[in-house]
Parts: C-alpha cells; sequence; structure tokens
C-alpha cells in the first residue's frame, strides 16, 4: 500500500470522476503512482454538481483535478501536471529528454486521437455490419500501437521503459473498456496471437499495484456496458427515421 | 570528401497550414536557424512518407535527421529543446499550474477551431449555420478567457498564443462565409491578434487573409461545394 504523501504546497487534493470511466482512471493510476492522497468525490453525470460546473465550465466533464481549490482539468493535461507539480515523487510518467517527450506526447495523442476514436466506433455498434467494419477499422491502429511500444520500450516492461510512463497510462486505463467491448461483440481486439507484445504489456500494466487498486471490476463495467447497449438498441428500434 | 551540409533543423510543412505556421513561430521566437521545405501535399515526398508513417501529414520537424510530429509536440520540443534560448513559451518550471492551463487551452484550440473551420466551408445550409454557431461560441469561449490580458498566458506571448495565432488569418474568411464580423463579437481577440501580428515571428508566418480564402474557394471547388 502507498505510503500517502503529503498533498504538498498547493493544498488539499481533490478528483471529481465516475467510477467507470477510462479518463478519470488515468488520473487515479497516476496520483497512486505517486503515492499522494486525495478525496474521490463521485459525480452523477445525469445531474452535475455545481463544484463540477463550476471547476470545468468549459467542457463539465470528469476528471477535474482540484488543488487547493484550483481545478485542472484533461486528464493528460492533469497527468503532466501531477509529473511538474510533485517532482521526485515517484518516478515521472515523462522522461527528461526533450525528444523522448515529444515521442510520448505524439502517442499519447495518437491514443486520444486516432486509437480511442476507432474503439468508439467498436464501442457504440449495435448491428453485426457495424461491427465487423469498426473492428477492421480498429485493427491498424492497434497495429500501429504494437510497433510503438517495440519502439518506446526498447525492449523494457512498458512504454515509459522500466516504469510506467504517460503512453502506459493514455493506453492501459482503457484496458478494461476493450475487454468488455470484446467479450460482448465477440471480437479479439489487442489480440495475444496477433499481438504478443502488446497482450503481454496489457498484463503487466494490470498487475501493477497502482492500476490494480483503481482499476473498477470487470464484471461491472461489463454490466455497464450492456446497460448501454440495451438503452442504445431500445433508442435506435423506438425511432422510425434517422434525423 | 564534402563536408556534410545538412541542415540542423529541417520543416517538412505546407504554405497555408495553420498548424505548421505554429512551428514556424516558435523556430523563429527562438531563434533556431532551420531549412523550411514547402510539401506537395497531393504528391507527397519520401521524406514526410518516412518521417511521419504514422500520419503522413505535416508539419514534420527534423532535428538532426530525427522527426518530430504533431504541432503542439513540435511546439513544446522546440522549447524543451532550446532551453536557453529566450522566450521560454511555456510558463516556467516553478509555475506547474500556469503550465495546466497553458496546455489546456491548446488542447481546446487544437479539438475545436479545426473542426468548425472545416465544416464552416464544407458544409451547407443548416449544417454550415450549426458550424458558424460553434465556432462563434469557442471564439466567445477564447475572448471570455484572454480577458483584459495582452496576451493568453499575462504579459508574454507564450503557448497558446502560437497555437491560436495563425487561425487569426482566417478570420476574413470565416467573415466571408458565416457573414458574420468576429470584431463584433470577439474585439479582445482582434486586438490580441493585431498585437501579436507586431512580432515579426508571427508576421512572417502569417498568410495574407486573401491568400487564405482563395485556398478556401479552391477546397470548395475540389470538393464540389457550391460556392
Amino acid at each position: 500500500m502507498a505510503v500517502a504523501a503529503a498533498a504538498g504546497a498547493g493544498g488539499e487534493l481533490r478528483l471529481l470522476g465516475t467510477w467507470s470511466s477510462p479518463w478519470v482512471i488515468r488520473v487515479r493510476v497516476a496520483l497512486g503512482l505517486k503515492g499522494l492522497s486525495y478525496e474521490y468525490l463521485e459525480e452523477d453525470l445525469a445531474s452535475k454538481s455545481d463544484l463540477l460546473l463550476r471547476s470545468n465550465p468549459v467542457h463539465g466533464k470528469v476528471p477535474v483535478l482540484l488543488h487547493g481549490g484550483r481545478p485542472v482539468c484533461e486528464s493528460l493535461v492533469i497527468l503532466e501536471y501531477a509529473d511538474e507539480a510533485w517532482p521526485g515523487v515517484g518516478p515521472p510518467l515523462l522522461p527528461s529528454d526533450p525528444y523522448d517527450r515529444a515521442t510520448a506526447r505524439f502517442w499519447a495523442a495518437y491514443v486520444n486521437d486516432t486509437f480511442l476514436p476507432a474503439f468508439r466506433a467498436l464501442f457504440r455498434s449495435l448491428t453485426e455490419e457495424q461491427r465487423a467494419a469498426a473492428f477492421e477499422n480498429a485493427v491498424p491502429k492497434v497495429e500501429a500501437l504494437d510497433r510503438a511500444l517495440a519502439e518506446c520500450s526498447k525492449g523494457k516492461p512498458f512504454f515509459g521503459g522500466d516504469a510506467v510512463g504517460l503512453v502506459d497510462v493514455a493506453l492501459g486505463s482503457h484496458l478494461v473498456w476493450i475487454r468488455a467491448v470484446n467479450e460482448v461483440a465477440g471480437t479479439n481486439l489487442l489480440d495475444g496471437a496477433r499481438f504478443p507484445g502488446l497482450a503481454a504489456w496489457a498484463e503487466r500494466f494490470l498487475a501493477v499495484d497502482a492500476v490494480r487498486e483503481v482499476v473498477p471490476d470487470a464484471g461491472k463495467v461489463l454490466e455497464q456496458y450492456k446497460g448501454f447497449r440495451a438503452k442504445w438498441i431500445a433508442a435506435a428500434g423506438s425511432t422510425s427515421k434517422s434525423t | 570528401m564534402a563536408a556534410d551540409l545538412r541542415p540542423e533543423v529541417v520543416l517538412l510543412d505546407f504554405w497555408v497550414s495553420p498548424f505548421g505556421q505554429r512551428c514556424r513561430i516558435a523556430l523563429a521566437e527562438k531563434g533556431v536557424p532551420y531549412e523550411y521545405r514547402e510539401e506537395d501535399l497531393l504528391n507527397k515526398g519520401d521524406l514526410l512518407l518516412r518521417s511521419n508513417p504514422v500520419h503522413k501529414k505535416i508539419p514534420v520537424l527534423l532535428h538532426a535527421g530525427r522527426p518530430v510530429c504533431e504541432s503542439l509536440a513540435i511546439v513544446q520540443y522546440v522549447d524543451e529543446a532550446w532551453p536557453d534560448a529566450a522566450p521560454p513559451l511555456l510558463p516556467r518550471d516553478d509555475d506547474p499550474y500556469a503550465r495546466a492551463q497553458a496546455r489546456f487551452w491548446a488542447d481546446y484550440i487544437d479539438k475545436k477551431i479545426y473542426d468548425c473551420q472545416t465544416r464552416l466551408w464544407k458544409l451547407k445550409g443548416d449544417a454550415q449555420e450549426q458550424a458558424k454557431k460553434d465556432l462563434i461560441e469557442v471564439l466567445e469561449t477564447l475572448e471570455a478567457e484572454l480577458a483584459g490580458k495582452p496576451y493568453f498566458g499575462g504579459d508574454n506571448f507564450g503557448f497558446v498564443d502560437v497555437a491560436l495565432v495563425p487561425f487569426t488569418s482566417w478570420f476574413p474568411t470565416y467573415e466571408k462565409l458565416g457573414g458574420f464580423s468576429v470584431e463584433k463579437c470577439c474585439p479582445k481577440i482582434v486586438a490580441w491578434a493585431k498585437l501579436c501580428r507586431e512580432r515579426e515571428s508571427v508576421a512572417m508566418a502569417l498568410t495574407d487573409p486573401d491568400k487564405v480564402y482563395e485556398f478556401v474557394q479552391f477546397l470548395q471547388s475540389k470538393f464540389g461545394v457550391k460556392q
């Protein structure tokens, strides 16, 4: 169990989140890796708290990290902030070499801007046709990430090298959802036979203490996903025309 | 044997790209000499394809032959690889909160502006009207964030200014396509744009607004959008 470090200069930490959001998991993993203690506040996204709306007026989304009352929004921004506000506390998420930092930022942006939209299409697919098309579109993105892992890790366990880094957290926090979607869709994104490097990395990431402590129960995530799909299917069935 | 005359820093770019311009501004602000190479995006060269195999897009910065891709990653790289070159583009290390705010706003600009402006020129009717409304909302949000400061970062030109300023050459195009006045809805942004253009780095990098509009008209005809 990580020893809780003082929240440090700047005051107390609070995290606004939802229990299954992978973007919130990213922040919880980072804070856990740094041994930082914080108050976690569960948001109801159907009825957002004043605190959330005041703290993130631009997007109204979680996660929001409040440090001494000051909000930091957007998960990757929060991750870099955690490195910079608590330097020397736990291994850094970003390397110190500028070229390696640029590489880490490139792949974190790839996860957000290229991989996740492709995954989302699979996550949202309702018909077999949509599922097949989404899967076919997502596989090349997984291939790219598998190659990125080889390049970035240089034979070490993580994208960040010996220790978990920015890209590990950015991608790894979505694994529980990738598995839930695979189970329902009958797909095998991150297929161990095709992408042994990435599959092995996934097991290593999920075994890290700070990750195990915050990743939600796979069964609960699966249940939530099935609940979403039931709603989407009902909504699709009840509309006779698309707008 | 001739000495290796390869330039230390090369920027693969496209003349009107606001993303490329961010990089040109950052390099100029830091006084880093570089070779600018214009890419033909309809016939991409080997160097571009080899340097950015993932996206095959400009801008790409090559530093001693090693490629850096994605404009905001490039701008941060320029700031970090030439740390002794003034001015710092991101707030200094002793203010992580200010750095987080700068990254948040640069991310906001990246998420919103290009998408809105693309929908504004590509679409017609209700969809175009929605693009205009969205764009105005984005500009108003940025106007509120700028508030009374000279620059987004405060007293000094920095990361968020670099991220946004290339899009200011597109304002007259937004106005012609959307039938609205940027100055009327966002006077502070317009004043900020004028202030930024007094900097040589910005004046040299930005495309003339008339040429931007011509380029958009060319795109519209290429994509069969009724003008």
